[in-house]
């Protein structure tokens, strides 16, 4: 997502008296309530800084690797410029069948139980549309990624917060999840690897949300699109888990695997049910993704020799990245999937939005505050290591530099 | 056995490393393969000793250094010999510093040897004078390179690349 986000405690849909013919009610009332604030200028003046090196970076430096690109250059060539299916083409869905099937152990129909969708992001927005009545209340781990709050609220249903912190390792643990469970609560979101964080969960932590999920009838919303970016050990797919395929919504895409973000392609798997309910919402507002980039992750899914190199590739930069910023004098837990580390700054003294904002100003390096992935996520930063080691060094050089000058001692 | 597996993928990780980009210090290296400096070390001095690692080179695109030199690669037919087969007669080739590589290849030809000269003249001239009258040397094409586009995996033309955005969350 770009430039915008929710701040805690924008998320009350604001009600006013309408006045007739006023321009300010032109926009409906439940997009006002999603306020942006001061740090929108901030990523504005991040966009423009010249010679700034950006850890703000939430997408692969990889160009889509060409085999890719050079197979939906031939589907152009061939003619392949129409309407696919609502559901996708079927045989990308058997395609996607096949590989969680192979690679996770858990088998999709690709009649009905698999949708592809026009990105993750649209994916998710029809998984909460297709379960959520209004008042329903959906449970979020925080720090997350900014948009599984403000799409929940379109819904009318309630986002509910559990914070996880870094004693934690950023994981959402069981205890803490059932504090936040009511007889409302319809759903919770699972977001790993995470992002902002770079946690991962174990297949232990894993099974113990799995059994809170059970005991009170719950539906999960997995999204694992950072699934194929995990360092230590292998990712585990939340359906995967027993009893929990026909309870969950997974959610993934080719964006971050396979260095496709703006190619805008996912896919949702799940019970036949509730994915005929995501379809039916897509059939009207997205008809179907677009056909140039199903061709494209067809050929994705046929060669992965390259996704094999960017992964060892982000591997080395992480340990880089995390190694440099323990030397530099930031306590840095380490991080598992995703390409983020989340330093805290905590002994600056500085509030993540300051840190970030003086980093830009001082020495023209771009982070983002951990502020904005939720409340929990003060105290920390975001860097990105999704850029080149080039990059990397002569950003702790810089960010060094500049904690000379802000250390609290 | 684990151990030794283990060593193994280290290794092969840091020559990958080095591959790619051999003026990493060994602390960097060390980061990155999760190891300590010394480990690092040793384990590249090793390497080193071992022929495995042969030099420590740059990558030129001479085209942009603005000093002529010309390639050629030269198809060479030749007579095995008794008892060493190609490798003599590869050797004897390979030893003229004019020349860059030589590769025993399939095919109707035998060797491809790549030549470097100052001019398209000394080139033609090398070839006549030093190759082709080698004993075993039956028969030679010469191919001047007129333009690299790719080497040893690199592009040599900046592959334009669309611009990320500084922030995206």
């Amino acid at each position: 997502m770009q430039l915008s986000f929710l701040k805690e405690g924008s998320s009350q849909v604001i009600h006013k008296k309408k006045k007739k013919g006023m321009k300010s009610n032109r926009v409906a009332d439940r997009v006002k309530g999603l306020k942006g604030s001061g740090i929108r200028e901030f990523f504005d003046i991040a966009q423009q800084t010249e010679g700034a090196i950006s850890l703000g970076v939430g997408e692969p430096d990889f160009v889509t690797p060409w085999s890719i690109r050079e197979a939906c250059i031939f589907s152009l060539e061939k003619g392949y410029t129409s309407y696919t299916s609502n559901w996708g083409l079927l045989e990308l869905r058997e395609m996607i069948s096949d590989k969680v099937y192979t690679d996770d152990s858990v088998y999709y129909d690709p009649e009905g139980e698999i949708l592809i969708t026009t990105g993750v992001s649209e994916a998710f927005d029809l998984a909460v549309r297709a379960i959520a009545n209004p008042g329903d209340e959906v449970i979020i781990h925080e720090p997350s990624y900014v948009s599984y709050k403000p799409c929940t609220l379109f819904t009318g249903g309630s986002p509910v917060c559990v914070d996880t912190g870094v004693e934690d390792e950023f994981k959402l643990r069981a205890e803490k999840l059932e504090q936040k469970i009511t007889d409302k609560t319809k759903a919770i979101i699972l977001s790993y690897p995470n992002n902002p964080t770079g946690a991962a969960l174990s297949i232990k932590d894993l099974e113990e949300i799995a059994d809170v999920v059970t005991e009170h009838d719950l539906l999960v919303i997995s999204d694992e699109v950072y699934g194929k970016l995990t360092y230590d050990g292998k990712h585990t797919c939340f359906s995967s888990l027993n009893g929990m395929k026909d309870r969950t919504i997974l959610l993934n895409g080719f964006s971050k695997a396979y260095a496709m973000t703006g190619w805008r392609l996912g896919y949702a798997a799940g019970n036949k049910d509730i994915i005929e309910a995501m379809m039916k919402i897509h059939q009207y507002i997205m008809l179907c993704a677009p056909i140039t980039a199903q061709m494209a992750a067809m050929e994705a899914l046929r060669t992965n020799d390259e996704m094999e190199q960017m992964v060892s590739e982000y591997n080395r930069r992480r340990r880089l990245m995390v190694e440099g910023l323990r030397e530099i004098g930031l306590s840095c837990f380490e991080p598992k999937g995703a390409f983020y580390t989340f330093p805290s700054i905590e002994n600056t003294g500085l509030t993540s939005e300051e840190f970030a904002k003086r980093l830009l100003l001082e020495e023209k390096v771009v982070v983002i505050p951990g502020s904005v992935f939720g409340a929990s996520g003060e105290g920390f930063i975001r860097c990105s290591y999704a850029v080149s080691q080039y990059e990397i060094k002569e950003a702790l050089k810089r960010m060094g530099r500049f904690l000379e000058g802000h250390r609290v001692v | 056995m684990n151990e030794k597996v283990n060593e193994k993928q280290k290794k092969d990780e840091i020559l990958r490393i080095l591959e790619e980009n051999a003026r990493l210090s060994d602390n960097e290296i060390a980061k990155m393969v999760d190891m300590d400096e010394d480990e690092v070390k040793s384990i590249i001095s090793e390497l080193e000793n071992s022929g495995i690692i042969r030099k420590y080179k740059a990558l030129i695109n001479h085209d942009k250094t603005g000093i002529e030199t010309v390639h050629a690669v030269i198809d060479v037919k030749v007579n095995p010999e008794r008892n060493t087969g190609y490798d003599s007669i590869a050797e004897r080739i390979s030893r003229f510093p004019e020349v860059k590589s030589v590769r025993l290849i399939s095919g109707e030809y035998d060797l491809s040897v790549l030549i470097e000269g100052k001019t398209m003249h000394k080139v033609a001239y090398f070839v006549a004078e030093k190759i082709a009258p080698l004993e075993g040397v039956r028969n030679t094409v010469t191919h001047f390179l007129l333009k690299t586009y790719k080497e040893n995996g690199e592009m040599y033309e900046e592959e334009e690349k669309g611009e990320r955005l500084a922030v995206t969350l």
